[in-house]
């Protein structure tokens, strides 16, 4: 399959890729996808407390496609507020990419992977809220 | 050494240049038509032809009266098999097969099921028009076959015994190794079946049947056998005599011949038949009609000549290549596996899983050898290998192997390439990889609840 250039330099040069630490009370974590579906995307977000993304780091398993889905939205979301992540939807990186139309699913992953470390996110806080 | 290196010899070979050599003359000068029988341009043609056939037939130990030239493997799987079925009609109607073979096989089963559903709808119909006493359309067959028990019904019983031109068809499991249990072939066999068609090595992890086992059973039941022998031949030994094969499916652009001819070998005693598929002038002894490409045959039958001649050495050198790069890669990196038997495999090839990373991104890695994923991802379709998944590799590992197929032209300096390529690119994607990641913690990834979609 012919990928765009886009495509080929995000998978030959990822940004973000990493962990941080899942124990920090900033940091959420999504881990999307299967991997006997063939991808699984974990997106980690530290977002400070008053809601900024201060850091994103990615790993992924899957296509190129997947991996290039995954560098871009974490380039996207660094410096947005958690509000405006959340309007990142899938058919910004698929135009972004040009993705093919068998590689859609690739950028449904990368949206759901920002929405699940979001919500990670907030559920760590209002545990937190709770016991203070 | 030049780049990019093929490895992808199972898709196709380059043409050996002495094949290209051979082929010549009848691609300018000599251009007859081998039907031509009243002039010397057509003697010439017809020679060619004749001396290809010998060629061919002495590959695999036939004699050339029984090689049947055709466009390629899927059409002299199609005309085998289509061919038995047609002309067997009377004697049965079943057929076994793998559920690993090529789609040329596969396919062509699942249609002559699909026409003998038809056929049996279509008497279902009639006999309810009679039972009903008004025309019955095929949007309340199931329904109305059931308010008239005609399972049950001996009219319809005996209609549905007649031979329908079409098929019932037995896929049969391999086992883990990619072989079939010989107990489960037997098995499988009825007083209805006229057909066996197992392949001699698989295209995708090339693994090798055991045939001559598959053509005995065969030949004790008075069972046809068909072998699709494309991948195997000129790498291993393959002879129709001493294996009781009765049809073998050749190709000559899979033995660094050209793409477009193949063969299909119809055994002379014991008699086989078939039925043709194409109508035409009768070429081929009335089974395969058409003008013969006649260069491409003349290459097809230089291409057999020196497989023949060459097999025993090319195939030590492919098996310590290919050793080569199987210990290369495993002594570098963990959680790697092998797909399919070690010991009953091409020398050439080597499908091998590894675990954490996409094999898709992994070709995409080593763009400068061509090899091809195990999993079918680059297609429209999403699934991993059937192969791999009928041989019970787990989904994860299915989308994560790749096929190397060594061949004549490859060299130790290009697998040392590969090597060292594999091992940087499969650490870089791992490094990559929230999957090896977790693994590396610890972590079972089966107890995690994943979003499947």
């Amino acid at each position: 399959m012919a990928y765009s250039d886009k495509v080929i330099e995000h998978y030959e040069n990822p940004r973000n890729v990493g962990t941080l630490d899942k124990a920090d009370p900033n940091v959420g974590t999504g881990l999307v996808g299967a991997p006997a579906c063939g991808d699984v995307m974990r997106l980690q977000l530290k977002i400070s407390d008053d809601g900024i993304i201060e850091d994103a780091k990615f790993k992924t398993f899957g296509c190129g496609s997947a991996i290039a889905s995954s560098s871009l939205v974490t380039e996207w979301v660094k410096g947005k507020t958690v509000d405006q992540a959340m309007t990142i939807s899938n058919k910004d990186v698929a135009r972004e990419l040009a993705l093919p139309p068998v590689k859609i699913h690739c950028s449904v992953l990368a949206e759901d992977a920002i929405k699940a470390a979001i919500e990670d996110f907030k559920k760590k806080r209002e545990a937190r809220q709770q016991k203070a | 050494m030049k780049l990019p290196i093929y490895m992808d010899n199972h898709a196709t070979t380059p043409l050996d240049p002495r094949v290209l050599e051979a082929m010549l003359p009848y691609l300018k000068e000599d251009f007859g038509n081998a039907a031509s029988r009243n002039h010397a341009f057509g003697w010439k043609a017809e020679a060619a032809v004749e001396q290809a056939r010998k060629q061919v037939a002495a590959l695999i130990g036939a004699s050339d009266k029984e090689i049947v030239f055709t466009s390629g493997a899927t059409e002299s799987d199609n005309l085998a098999i289509k061919g038995v079925v047609e002309f067997y009609k009377d004697k049965g109607d079943h057929i076994i097969t793998l559920k690993t073979e090529h789609k040329a096989v596969l396919d062509t089963c699942k249609r002559l099921e699909r026409v003998r559903q038809e056929r049996l709808d279509e008497l279902r119909q009639m006999r309810l028009a009679q039972l009903t006493g008004t025309p019955v359309s095929r949007d309340n067959l199931a329904e109305l076959s059931i308010k008239h028990d005609l399972d049950n019904d001996p009219v319809y019983r005996q209609w549905a015994e007649l031979p329908t031109g079409g098929a019932r068809v037995t896929y049969l499991d391999v086992e883990k190794d990619g072989r079939i249990d010989l107990k489960k072939l037997e098995a499988a066999m009825t007083d209805k079946t006229i057909l066996v068609s197992i392949m001699l090595a698989n295209n995708e992890i090339g693994t090798v049947q055991p045939v001559a086992e598959i053509g005995k059973l065969c030949r004790q039941r008075g069972i046809l056998f068909h072998c699709d022998a494309v991948q195997g031949i000129g790498k291993v030994p393959f002879n129709v005599e001493e294996m009781h094969v009765d049809l073998a499916s050749i190709s000559a652009h899979k033995m660094y011949g050209p793409k477009g001819v193949g063969a299909l070998y119809v055994r002379r005693k014991p008699r086989v038949r078939i039925a043709p598929i194409i109508d035409g002038g009768g070429h081929e002894r009335g089974m395969r009609s058409g003008t013969l490409n006649v260069g491409a045959i003349v290459g097809f039958g230089k291409a057999a000549e020196i497989a023949r001649q060459e097999m025993a050495d090319e195939s030590a050198r492919l098996f310590r290549l290919r050793e080569r790069l199987r210990k290369g890669i495993m002594d570098q990196l963990d959680m790697v596996t092998v797909n399919g038997s070690l010991e009953h495999r091409l020398p050439g090839s080597l499908n091998i899983s590894f675990a954490y990373v996409e094999g898709e991104a992994l070709m995409m890695a080593i763009k400068d050898v061509a090899v091809s994923s195990g999993s079918a991802c680059t297609s429209a379709s999403l699934e991993p290998s059937y192969v791999l998944r009928a041989c019970g590799v787990d989904e994860e590992l299915a989308h994560s192997s790749i096929r190397f197929g060594l061949g004549r032209f490859n060299t130790e300096e290009e697998v040392d390439y590969v090597i060292k390529l594999m091992v940087d690119k499969v650490n870089r994607l791992r490094e990559m990889s929230p999957l090896y990641e977790m693994a590396k913690e610890g972590i079972d990834l089966k107890s995690i609840e994943w979003t499947a979609h």
